[in-house]
């Protein structure tokens, strides 16, 4: 039986870990020895005992609890006396016990200790443990009466290093046969001394407090499980990392973590904004910002129209322009545009905070991975991936790790000979000429296209086809397809190290995509410029229009009720709000649809046409020229970053952008999980995940900042448009927040405010957060150079001891060999004493003989 | 659930959370992933402990230890008798120690004992050596597996005895950064 066994072989161990708990008792310790001595004895003297095993097992846990605390109760009251009395008056103390005894605890243990003597009365010699025992239970209640206050302290002091102890056992490197016990018994112990602390009314109190830890405890515990039960795709990521090693799998978890980031954005914007217009806000065609205008109704409902994101689409809330500037909206009195201005900055400084935290967390992680010193350790003792299940991807992990060896062996034995590194050199340099070709061209392409696209618009959109109106999105997701393909081409001139040369490849790939994305965002500028002189035309129309209307009608009484009219019918401005929410969504939407054309044909097609071509072609496809593709994980990781930086820049005039990327996201996992497990192959070169991990975060840090620069740029120095959006009507969006405090707030609130963004106030402010910085920073850098200085001292010093040892050893063999050489002498000189000896002996015998 | 009741008891379970890295629910899973190996030797019924011991031949042959270059040492690691057949027990522990949220320090400790291949509670050359046999095979000649030992003796080697200690061992890999990220297996 298990628990057998564990009882017998931890015997020991349980005690050692008593001393350790105490610290100061050493008598205890004893004490505490000789009482598992004596339960040893007990064993095998009880071993033909009928009783079930498991009940004695359970038993004996109990006793161990016991003695451990009765030997540290012993202690404390000087142990004898206690002994004396309990021994005098067992019988009693039991009845009194039983009567004392309110938590059932005690009773149980009391029982058990009953049954104990029960069961042992068969054997004569077992009998004074068993007093042992019971007077030891009296001992026990009698003491924790008559605690003085310092024996308390100490006593909680235990308890609180048992509790101490539960909560990090998991954390022990010990068996479980060795944490099930401790636990069991610290548990025990906790429990039962936990209500014995405090007194009188406190007792209840702590008690009841100590209760409610309990549940809380549970709770907590209850609600990780609930949590770790709620993370999504765990399984399909195991499959994956046991098929592709950590590399691939670490793309898809920072796809869930994007999915989670996205989550939160969405049921930001969901629950704040588009929720609460759509509900308490005016209804669909109250207003002209809310109606589709005459001229486009007949085609609203177009699929075409709808797809481009037009028509009814455009006037909902799924775009900025459909928002009221109503201050507050339904029975809740919700303040609209407060809410949707502030649920963009929120946005982003969620995403700040959570990009930060992240990779602050990595940081602390990997422990400064830069070092060096250790390139053979590491390559050793952490090179092989433990997620790895299959055998093709284990068969290449070898091979890798094989290379990576004999690469370093080789790199030992000789520095590396670089045999032309002139010719090196130029390709290099040729090679970045190339990229910057290739990316300054890339620019100008999309630069050209999105002049050419204002011209048709200009001209209307209905005289082209659908390549002239989509041809921005189409001309940037075709070269953010083609240029890494490209620059893969470029970076074999160079002939890097595999590492080096993926860095270089994202860097470039990096400042295309950045590129791309600038060259679109100064193009869209233009437009809103465009858009903006055509507002000012539309607003002096619109009081051409209004007082045309008014003299049509009723020029006399100008107290009379406004005029109806249809809100379809009345002009307005073009919004320019709306367009770039537009803009963005077209531009999620086409990227979302490459990325899976792309899937799709590359990947699966790819692997369709090898797997079933391979038996009718003259060379071998699976092995030779297409093959099947691999997983790229620093492209695909890139892809997700940039669609993020989109989702951040336009998520202000867009509130449905972080809904259709969650949704993008959500397609991705399962159709990239598909694809990468049905016609990808687990990669030749098989990279180290972690080590770029900060690297990606690092990349999204900066193009959250890239991509909220321009969105913040807009909101601040544009005035928005005049009839549209939540914050029409205002000469700048951040006006919001001022009319709040006015309105909302008490007067001194306003006047703190106004005096807290003094420029008196934030410039001082201002001083001491880059001072705290450069001091941070400069701290920071004392301790690394301290952290330098350290490791240099420890180098020194293991080298130290190695001449060290060295030193000694040659000592001790000089020594040895000395000591040889003196034996050896000495021996020598015995000899010849011996001889001469022998010789005066004979010369003697000879001069006696010569005398007889 | 009706498996919950039938498998474990609460507070067992509540002590298997205590004592590892797992939800209740892993656990259960952890207790279907063992009985799957065997299932006419290893009961449903948990609720009494039984002491059921599976044979190493058997363990390894999880896809997840299958590929191991190091599945015997793990095995014999974490067993009991140090032969490498395992209880219920030592699967948990196991697992548990290899589990995503177990923390460094465990991971470091388990690391050593296993790379420990004489199991003298040190890291000499002998056991580098093997190491590096298992991770290459027959790639390497004898003379570069005993120069790459003799290199990681150099490098890590702090005390200069020749061996690693533990403290030589920790010190070396906590700084690695893969560690963390490539020991661990998601059951």
């Amino acid at each position: 039986m298990g628990q057998t066994q564990i009882s017998t072989g931890n015997e020991g161990q349980v005690t050692i870990y008593c001393i350790d708990t105490d610290g100061d008792s050493h008598g205890g310790g004893q004490e505490m020895e000789r009482e598992s001595k004596n339960q040893k004895e007990k064993k095998t003297e009880k071993g033909g005992a009928t009783r079930s095993r498991r009940r004695r097992s359970e038993e004996r846990s109990e006793e161990r609890s016991e003695s451990s605390r009765d030997g540290r109760k012993d202690r404390r009251r000087g142990g004898k006396e206690g002994r004396r009395r309990g021994r005098q008056g067992k019988e009693e103390e039991i009845k009194k016990d039983r009567k004392n005894n309110k938590n059932e605890k005690a009773k149980k243990q009391l029982e058990s200790n009953t049954n104990h003597s029960k069961s042992s009365s068969s054997s004569s010699s077992s009998e004074e443990e068993e007093e042992g025992e019971k007077e030891k239970v009296g001992d026990e209640e009698f003491v924790v009466g008559s605690l003085s206050p310092e024996e308390l302290e100490r006593l909680k002091e235990a308890v609180d290093e048992r509790k101490k102890l539960i909560t990090t056992l998991r954390g022990k490197p010990w068996p479980m046969r060795k944490k099930l016990p401790t636990l069991r018994e610290s548990q025990l112990f906790v429990e039962k001394y936990e209500g014995a602390l405090g007194k009188g009314r406190g007792r209840k109190l702590y008690a009841y407090k100590v209760m409610m830890r309990k549940k809380w405890m549970k709770f907590e515990r209850d609600l990780e499980n609930f949590k770790t039960a709620c993370i999504p795709w765990e399984m399909k990521i195991k499959e994956i990392e046991s098929h592709f090693g950590s590399s691939v799998a670490s793309y898809f978890i920072f796809l869930r973590w994007m999915y989670g980031i996205n989550m939160i954005l969405f049921s930001l914007t969901f629950g704040l904004v588009m929720v609460p217009e759509a509900l308490m806000g005016r209804p669909y065609g109250s207003i002209p910002r809310k109606t589709v205008p005459r001229e486009e109704q007949a085609s609203a409902m177009d699929f075409a129209v709808l797809w481009d994101w037009g028509g009814y689409a455009k006037y909902s809330v799924l775009f900025y322009g459909y928002y009221n500037n109503q201050r507050a909206v339904g029975w809740l009195k919700f303040r609209m545009p407060l809410s949707y201005f502030l649920v963009g900055v929120g946005t982003v400084a969620y995403s700040y905070m959570v990009v930060i935290r992240t990779m602050a967390r990595n940081a602390k992680e990997d422990g400064g991975g830069d070092d060096t010193s250790f390139n053979f350790s590491w390559k050793i003792f952490t090179s092989w991936d433990y997620l790895i299940g299959n055998p093709e991807t284990a068969d290449n992990k070898f091979a890798s790790i094989t290379t990576s060896f004999k690469e370093a062996i080789v790199e030992e034995q000789e520095s590396r000979k670089d045999d032309n590194i002139h010719l090196t050199r130029f390709l290099r340099v040729l090679a970045n000429f190339l990229v910057l070709c290739c990316l300054a061209g890339s620019g100008y392409l999309i630069y050209f296209v999105v002049r050419r696209s204002q011209k048709f618009a200009l001209e209307g959109l209905d005289n082209y086809g659908w390549w002239e109106r989509n041809e921005v999105n189409m001309v940037m997701s075709l070269l953010g397809m083609f240029c890494p393909m490209l620059f893969d081409v470029i970076s074999a001139l160079e002939n890097y190290h595999p590492r080096i040369a993926l860095q270089w490849q994202l860097g470039r790939i990096f400042a295309l995509f950045l590129g791309n994305l600038y060259t679109f965002i100064i193009a869209l500028m233009d437009q809103i410029n465009l858009k903006r002189a055509e507002e000012e035309i539309v607003k002096f129309n619109m009081t051409a229009w209004q007082a045309n209307l008014y003299n049509g009608t009723i020029p006399e009484n100008s107290t009379a009720p406004p005029i109806t009219v249809d809100p379809a019918d009345v002009p307005r401005g073009p919004c320019w709000e709306t367009m770039v929410g537009q803009e963005f969504v077209r531009l999620i939407i086409s990227d979302t649809m490459t990325t899976y054309i792309t899937l799709l044909i590359g990947d699966f097609l790819r692997a369709v046409l090898v797997r079933f071509l391979n038996h009718c072609w003259c060379w071998d496809l699976e092995y030779g020229f297409p093959s099947y593709s691999e997983f790229d994980v620093s492209g695909n990781v890139l892809g997700l970053i940039f669609n993020q930086g989109m989702i951040w820049m336009g998520a202000f005039y867009a509130p449905c952008l972080p809904a259709l990327n969650l949704l993008r996201l959500h397609v991705s996992m399962y159709l990239q999980c598909w694809a990468v497990m049905c016609c990808n192959v687990p990669q030749e070169r098989v990279f180290k995940a972690s080590g770029s991990n900060n690297f990606y975060m690092a990349m999204l840090l900066v193009i959250l900042f890239l991509s909220t620069l321009p969105a913040i740029y807009t909101i601040v120095s544009i005035p928005p448009s005049f009839d549209c959006g939540p914050f029409s009507g205002k000469s700048r969006m951040f006006d919001v927040i001022q009319e709040t405090l006015e309105s909302d707030f008490p007067a001194w609130f306003g006047k703190v405010f106004s005096y807290a963004s003094n420029p008196g106030l934030v410039l001082p402010f201002l001083l001491l957060m880059v001072l705290a910085i450069y001091y941070l920073h400069s701290t920071s850098k004392t301790y690394k150079h301290a952290n330098l200085e350290l490791k240099k001292k420890l180098q020194a010093q293991s080298e130290e001891n190695k001449k060290k040892n060295k030193l000694a050893a040659q000592k001790a063999a000089n020594d040895l060999e000395q000591a040889k050489i003196m034996a050896a002498a000495e021996q020598q000189e015995k000899e010849e004493k011996q001889t001469n000896n022998n010789a005066s002996r004979r010369g003697e015998e000879r001069v006696i003989a010569i005398a007889f | 659930m009706g498996n919950k009741q039938s498998t474990f008891r609460d507070d067992q379970l509540d002590e298997y959370q205590d004592c590892t890295f797992f939800t209740s629910k892993e656990i259960l899973r952890l207790h279907g992933r063992f009985r799957d190996l065997a299932p006419n030797v290893v009961p449903l019924d948990y609720t009494n402990n039984p002491d059921v011991t599976l044979p190493s031949s058997l363990i390894i042959t999880m896809p997840e230890l299958k590929e191991n270059p190091f599945r015997y040492r793990i095995l014999e690691t974490f067993s009991e008798d140090g032969e490498g057949n395992l209880t219920f027990y030592d699967f948990v522990d196991l697992f548990s120690v290899l589990s995503e949220t177990a923390p460094l320090d465990l991971k470091i400790i388990y690391a050593f004992r296993i790379y420990d291949f004489n199991r003298d509670g040190f890291l000499c050359l002998e056991d580098v050596e093997e190491t590096v046999h298992r991770l290459t095979g027959e790639e390497l000649r004898v003379e570069e597996r005993r120069l790459v030992a003799r290199r990681v003796m150099e490098e890590a080697d702090l005390d200069g005895d020749g061996k690693l200690s533990l403290i030589d061992f920790q010190n070396m890999i906590s700084r690695a950064p893969d560690f963390i990220s490539t020991f661990h297996i998601r059951i």
